[in-house]
Formats: structure tokens, sequence, C-alpha cells
């Protein structure tokens, strides 16, 4: 599919979604409650077929916490990217992706142990590499410990 | 009577919890498997991970990039001049450069070394998780030879740091292209011994045969890439998709069997050692002249996001950096292959006996450290 019938493709799902700053691939900046409704059509769609989640992360923005996912098709050479932006730090939540690629629900476990993003629905959202009992979600801009070296 | 220790049948009465790991030796790294086990058999298992896990992707956020180079070595330290490129070429697109024909060949080159010495050790740690310890000594034999040429172009054996953004540390050493052909045909030679030895055993076989399959769809949903992905049908090569560096100026074959167990993932490393030589011997005797790095008065990212996908020896490799215009990331994120990797394993060792386990998880050819990051 071309990078324009994407754009109608989403826009008629989430019509207030608004263009990315990414160059590289389409990138589409969605509200969180719409994320997990485009993702399932464009997954099911037989002319999209975006069957293949090959990245899931997130970053510290000064416009929130943003989930970035990149998505594209074993079949068709498109490539997508969402995004969204999460504006609420202190309770940052957005639908699991994990019921549609299995290989999200590690990555999602990810984002949570090291943003502290909940994933709603998630079967198991649980710190992957920290332990439990750590405080804080340290690839936050503004997590602070006293192992950190201040220049 | 008393009651006797054969009395206690375990076999399918009790489940029981054991640990494997996270200093086991066959899970080469740190790394902990919770098994749930019925008598031999598995029931579900869990990985836990973090034993190593050093912040990589943070204390990059304070580190100029050629500076950060040297922290991707420590990810997958097999694929250490691969991870560097990945991180050199995602600079360098985004600072909208491109480097001359010389470092992409030499790139190349030491890719595809990189990637036998990993497919040889692979295959010798392999071999050794099932019980044949000679197979560790004939893969080091080999592997010796390409760090020796290692050793002798970049001063390290292990952890190279070698490709940079701009291109290379240095001009490669004059004895390079003389060393990879002696190697290309010394390893033509004693490539067949590693099928005479391992490949046609029938204790191999019987051990791998239909063992941990693992469906096109599976691989696909897990996003399980590079030869484990392969073995399964799943055509994820990324030099094949979006060719990078001087792949798109030599003529190779993805490798692809669409059955899918341990036996199939053997064989698609064993058949891409074959076609990296053939690459290797495509670009060695053509290395073009020119400069081996870029002048440029500042290695900046300018403003914007910027992702650059490329395939290591254990699969697709994504270094995805958000740039504020500074020397340094705000965020920089490694896609690692073997993290995607791992996670499938409760799903192929399920139903199987404890010690198919050791054979499914060396078939996946997992690098802790690349997982932890």
């Amino acid at each position: 599919m071309q990078t324009e019938e994407l754009i109608t493709l989403i826009t008629s799902l989430a019509p207030d979604q608004k263009p990315g700053i990414s160059k590289q691939y389409p990138e589409f900046i969605l509200p969180a409650e719409k994320l997990h409704e485009v993702a399932k059509t464009l997954k099911e769609n037989p002319q999209t077929k975006m069957d293949y989640l090959f990245s899931l992360t997130a970053s510290d923005r000064k416009d929130g916490l943003n989930v970035i996912y990149h998505l594209t098709s074993t079949e068709y050479p498109h490539t997508v990217v969402f995004r969204v932006i999460l504006a609420d730090k202190e309770n940052p939540m957005v639908a699991t992706v994990s019921d549609l690629w299995s290989g999200a629900e590690y990555l999602e476990r990810e984002v949570f142990d090291l943003f502290g993003i909940k994933f709603e629905n998630h079967p198991d959202l649980r710190r992957l590499f920290l332990d439990d009992e750590w405080v804080g979600y340290p690839l936050r801009k503004d997590y602070k410990d006293s192992f950190i070296f201040e220049r | 009577m008393e009651a006797t220790l054969l009395d206690f049948d375990l076999r399918d009465k009790e489940e029981y919890i054991i640990n494997m790991g996270p200093q086991h030796p066959s899970t080469h790294g740190v790394l902990r498997f919770e098994v749930c086990l019925q008598g031999e058999q598995i029931k579900y298992l869990r990985p836990h991970c973090g034993y190593i896990h050093r912040g990589i992707e943070k204390m990059s956020e304070a580190l100029t990039y050629p500076q950060l180079i040297h922290l991707t070595d420590r990810m997958d330290y097999l694929s250490a001049h691969i991870n560097n490129e990945a991180v050199a070429l995602c600079v360098e697109n985004a600072m909208g450069v491109e480097v001359s024909d010389r470092v992409k060949y030499i790139r190349t080159i030491l890719a595809e070394l990189s990637r036998i010495a990993s497919h040889q050790l692979w295959w010798c740690a392999f071999g050794m998780d099932l019980g044949a310890l000679t197979t560790f000594f004939y893969g080091l034999r080999d592997r010796e030879h390409i760090l020796d040429i290692f050793e002798e172009t970049t001063g390290s054996r292990l952890t190279q740091s070698f490709i940079t953004p701009g291109g290379l540390m240095a001009d490669v050493h004059p004895n390079f292209q003389k060393r990879i052909k002696e190697f290309i045909t010394y390893f033509r030679k004693k490539l067949p011994e590693y099928d005479q030895l391992l490949t046609g055993n029938i204790i191999f076989r019987e051990r791998t045969h239909g063992i941990g399959v693992m469906s096109k769809e599976v691989a696909i949903d897990y996003g399980v890439t590079g030869p484990s992905g392969r073995g399964s049908g799943f055509t994820c090569d990324i030099r094949k998709i979006a060719p990078y560096s001087a792949y798109p100026f030599v003529k190779f074959n993805e490798i692809t069997l669409s059955e899918g167990d341990t036996y199939s993932r053997y064989v698609v490393r064993i058949k891409e050692m074959w076609e990296s030589l053939n690459i290797l011997e495509q670009l060695v005797d053509n290395i073009p002249q020119g400069p081996t790095m870029l002048e440029l008065k500042a290695v900046k990212a300018p403003k914007g996001e910027y992702y650059q996908r490329v395939e290591t020896a254990r699969g697709e490799l994504g270094v995805y950096i958000v740039s504020d215009g500074g020397p340094s990331p705000a965020r920089i994120h490694y896609r690692t292959p073997n993290f995607s990797n791992l996670f499938v394993i409760n799903k192929l060792a399920k139903g199987h006996k404890i010690a198919d386990l050791v054979a499914i998880s060396g078939s996946l050819d997992l690098v802790i450290p690349d997982i932890d990051r």
C-alpha cells in the first residue's frame, strides 16, 4: 500500500491523528485510546497485513512520555511508525498490543521497567531487568539515584 | 513397612520447579530459566533476565557518538563489528553523509568475518551442549584464524570498536587481503569436517530432529529473526530487505528452511558460513582505493529521529536514535535480536524433556549481554 493510501486509512480510523516528525518512515501520532484499534485493523486488513512489530520503545521528551511502535509487513514492503504521547507522567497508561503481537509482551515489560508506562490488559506486567523493589524508572530524564555520577 | 526410595514415584504425580542458571554452562551467560517440571517433562518455563543489565542505553545518553560505539561491542560481543556498523550507519544517515566505497567494502568484509567467527563459536558450543566435546576444539581452531586477522588490523580480538561514524578508526593492515584469501582457502577445506563430525552423527540427529518446532507464524509473532527465524521459513534477512554498506554489490542467497526444528536452525547456520565465504571472495580482491575516514567537523546528528536496521549473526539489530541536535543522543534504543529470540523459548520447550531444553536454547544461539544490555 502506498503512503497516501495508508494516510487515508489511518485517518478514517483515527480522525485526530497528526503526522509525526520522522522523514524515514510514515509516522502517525495517535491518541492513546485509538492505538489498539488502529493497530488491530492494520494487522488484520489483508491489504496492509502489518504482522511484524520490529520495535517497541519509549522516550522521555518535553511533551511527555512517547511510546513508539515500528511496524512492517512480511508480505508487503511498507513500514509505518506509531507514536503515542502520554502527557501525564504520574500515571501514564496505554493499551497493550501483546494480544496482537506476542513479542510485544516482553518489550512492554521492558518499557514498564525503565519508563514506568503501564500497559492496560497486559497479562504479566512486572519489572524485567531490575529488582521488584527498585524505586523509580531509570530511563526518565528526571531519574536520580546515588549511583549517577554528575559531570 | 518403612517407605523406601522406590516408593516415591515423581514421574507423573507432582509438579516441581527447578532453576536452571544463572550459572549454568549451557545458558552461555547469566540467564535463569524457572522450569516447571512434571517428571522429566517441561510444563512451562519462564526466563528471568537482568543479571548483566548495565544500562547501556542510559549510559549512552551522556556520551558522544564516537564514544558510545565502544559500549555497543559489549552487547552482542560476537558481532561487535556489526553493532559498531549499525550505530555508525545510523549517525551517518542522520548527518546526511556517505562514506567511501573503500569503507563500505571493508565494513562488509569485517561483518562477514564476524558472522563466520560467531557461527563457528556457536557450532562448537552447540556440539558441546549436546555432549560432543570434540567440536569445541575444531571450532576454536578455525575461529583463531579470524581473530588473528582482527587482531592485526584492529588491535583487538573481541571488542574491536573499529567502525566509527564517518569511516574506520584506521586503514587495514597490509596483510589484510592476503590473510583473508588464505583463510577462505583454509576454511573451505575445514568446513566439510563440521558436517562429517556433527551433522551426520546419528546421536546428534536424534536429539535435534523434530525438537522445538517453531512455525513461521510463531517466528513472525515473536519477532524471531536471524538464522533462528530463517530456519522456520521467515525471510527476514536485512541484507536482502534493506541492503546497506557493500551488500548491494554482492550476490548471495538468503538461506531459509521450512521445518523450523532445532536441526533446521543448525543447517541454516552451517549454510550461512558457506554463503559468507562467497561474499568474502567477491569483495576481498575488489577493495577500491579511497579515504578511510570522512573529514567531519563534529559528529552531531541534526534534531530528529532515526532508525537503522542491520543483520547481525543472530538476527535483526535496530538502532533508534532521538537527537536534539547535540553531540550525544537524547535517547538511544537498541532493538537487539537476542531479546526477541529468547522469549519464544517457552513456546518451543513446552512438552519436551528437560534435556531437550539445552538443545533448543543452544539452537537459538543466545548471547545474554545482548538481551540485558
